[in-house]
């Protein structure tokens, strides 16, 4: 066999094991993804868990959530008035601003943001925990870490992204009438009854909520997983929390592209 | 002592890590009321065998019975409840560092009790009295000393009453004052709860103090074994070497490789 063939070989022997890995790995976060539904019966029952979690990840992702939507809403509000104005339909930029976060930059820009405000941290408290073999003590003391640690931490970012979510949409849209209305001058009566006129709540505000709660099934998903399979070492943790960013921006990017030609309507 | 059946026993058991394996031909036995050390240098399968004891590993081949149980064949329900009457302290403390003090102690009672929050300050005060340090009982992991962490620790170990405790390097990296007195803690508790103790250690001088019975396991196997007299008394090259912590002795220093000569010389020819 010559020297190309045996090259070509090898290629195809790496490409392929390195596809099994890939597979043989979602296959493992499939099923644990599994396990930890199966043991949130207890995050139910104690509930107070799951408020704690919702605090860490869900209220310190505030600031940052609603200043990057104002100002998101605020590029809007100039963006939108250039181009509306070319049409001499000015007015209508109420209804540009609300349509695009709603629809669109709300759930996809807050889940990026909350991926890697919140989702790193998730994955490097629970990494760390395995390393210094906290969550191995926690089974020695017969108690579940998937029920105990993981499942509030994911069911705290399921609850917590649809409402961060909203929160942004509204910040973006209020930042979209400072620039608009008060300072370019765009009509506040129609900003405002052209929104509300065109707005649909089905089409529009429940897309964008089930767009929103997707996003945090996935990256609340990818941050736990990447955090419990981790190596336990310190080079482990910190190579898990640049993986929940990046594995978690792809997913949200890419799912969003699958919901939006779901929810299309068509011609 | 010995006329009742042992707590824990293991027979023949062997254990691999894939392929290498770890432990071979283990036979062990820690009777009710007993403080048994487990000695050895790093990497010999000390740990191996405290998690084979509390079920996070399983044997290869062999026996490893608690209580006349085969922990092996227990499933999840059997295994959580065999814990329930277990306390393990790790190599490291594994404190929960989200946790004070006080809440550390209290977790096994909140998880598996039903006691109202005022039993369980009683109790978890109690424990925190029991290893002198009612005192912190609100700091963070964070805020303690490695001694007090280590304390706190024992303290969580202990919080259900165990049947069964396991300390895994309960003296590493301490001052000799906290050393004498962990060492001591460790006997008076075990008396006091009527349990059994298993140290993993590598401190001979001072587990010697406080032992009962003591296993020398080196390479996977056990190549000694005796209470503390016996283990004094014994003229076994290796147990010499291991009291005396001298460098020199049938115990390599250094890693098992090539002789340092030939890496030399490979390196050399490799260059030329
Ligand atoms: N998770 C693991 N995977 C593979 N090998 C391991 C693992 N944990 C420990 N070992 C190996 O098993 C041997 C015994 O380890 P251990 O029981 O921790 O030793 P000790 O506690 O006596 O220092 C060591 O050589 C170690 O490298
Ligand atoms: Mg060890």
């Amino acid at each position: 066999m010559s020297v190309f063939h045996t090259n070509l070989l090898s290629t195809l022997r790496n490409l392929g094991k390195r596809v099994t890995d890939r597979l043989w790995r979602l296959g493992f976060a499939s099923r644990f993804l599994l396990a930890t539904l199966l043991y949130s019966g207890m995050t139910l029952k104690r509930f107070h868990l799951t408020i704690r979690e919702i605090y860490f990840t869900g209220v310190l992702s505030l600031i940052i959530i609603l200043v990057s939507g104002l100002f998101v809403g605020m590029v809007l509000g100039l963006q939108g008035y250039d181009t509306l104005q070319r049409y001499g339909s000015s007015e209508a930029l109420g209804i540009l601003v609300a349509l695009s976060l709603v629809r669109e930059l709300g759930p996809v820009v807050s889940a990026l943001l909350f991926a890697s405000r919140a989702g790193s941290a998730i994955t490097a408290e629970i990494g760390l925990m395995k390393a210094t073999e906290q969550l191995s003590a926690m089974e020695m003391m017969a108690v579940n870490p998937i029920a105990r640690v993981v499942a509030p931490r994911f069911w705290a970012g399921v609850i917590s992204m649809p409402i961060l979510a909203a929160l942004f949409s509204a910040m973006g849209i209020f930042g979209g009438y400072l620039v608009g209305v008060q300072l370019i001058g765009v009509d506040e009566g129609s900003f405002w009854s052209q929104m509300q006129a065109s707005v649909d709540f089905r089409e529009d505000i429940l897309n964008g909520v089930i767009k929103s709660f997707v996003f945090g099934i996935l990256v609340s998903w990818i941050a736990v997983f990447e955090g419990y399979d981790c190596e336990p070492t310190a080079e482990g943790v910190s190579g898990a929390t640049t993986r929940t960013v990046v594995t978690s921006s792809l997913a949200i990017l890419s799912a969003d592209f699958v919901l939006t030609a779901l929810m299309f309507r068509g011609v | 002592m010995s006329d009742s059946p042992p707590l824990v026993k293991l027979t023949d058991v062997n254990f691999a890590y894939d392929q290498r394996p770890i432990l071979m031909g283990i036979n062990m036995e820690i009777h009710r009321g007993q403080v048994v050390a487990i000695m050895g240098i790093s990497g010999g399968g000390k740990t191996t065998t405290l998690r084979l004891i509390g079920g996070q590993l399983k044997p290869s081949s062999g026996e490893v019975r608690v209580n006349g149980v085969s922990v092996p064949d227990l499933d999840t329900e059997g295994l959580y409840d065999m814990r329930r009457r277990m306390g393990m302290l790790f190599q490291f403390g594994a404190l929960f560092t989200d946790m004070t003090v006080f809440d550390n102690v209290a977790f096994q009672m909140r998880e598996h009790t039903d006691l109202s929050e005022t039993t369980i300050h009683d109790l978890v005060m109690l424990k925190l009295n029991a290893v002198g340090l009612a005192n912190v009982h609100a700091c963070k992991p964070s805020e303690l000393s490695g001694g007090m962490a280590r304390r706190v620790a024992l303290a969580r170990a202990i919080a259900l009453d165990p049947m069964l405790i396991m300390y895994d390097e309960p003296f590493a990296g301490l001052d000799p004052i906290s050393l004498s007195t962990v060492g001591t803690l460790i006997r008076q508790l075990n008396d006091a709860l009527g349990a059994s103790s298993i140290i993993v250690t590598h401190d001979v001088s001072e587990s010697l103090k406080i032992v009962d019975y003591i296993y020398f396991v080196s390479e996977g196997r056990i190549i000694a074994e005796g209470t503390a007299d016996d283990i004094r008394a014994s003229d076994a090259p290796f147990v010499h070497q291991f009291v005396r912590g001298d460098i020199d002795g049938p115990m390599a220093f250094h890693y098992p490789s090539p002789p340092w000569r030939d890496d030399l010389y490979s390196g050399a020819v490799g260059h030329a």
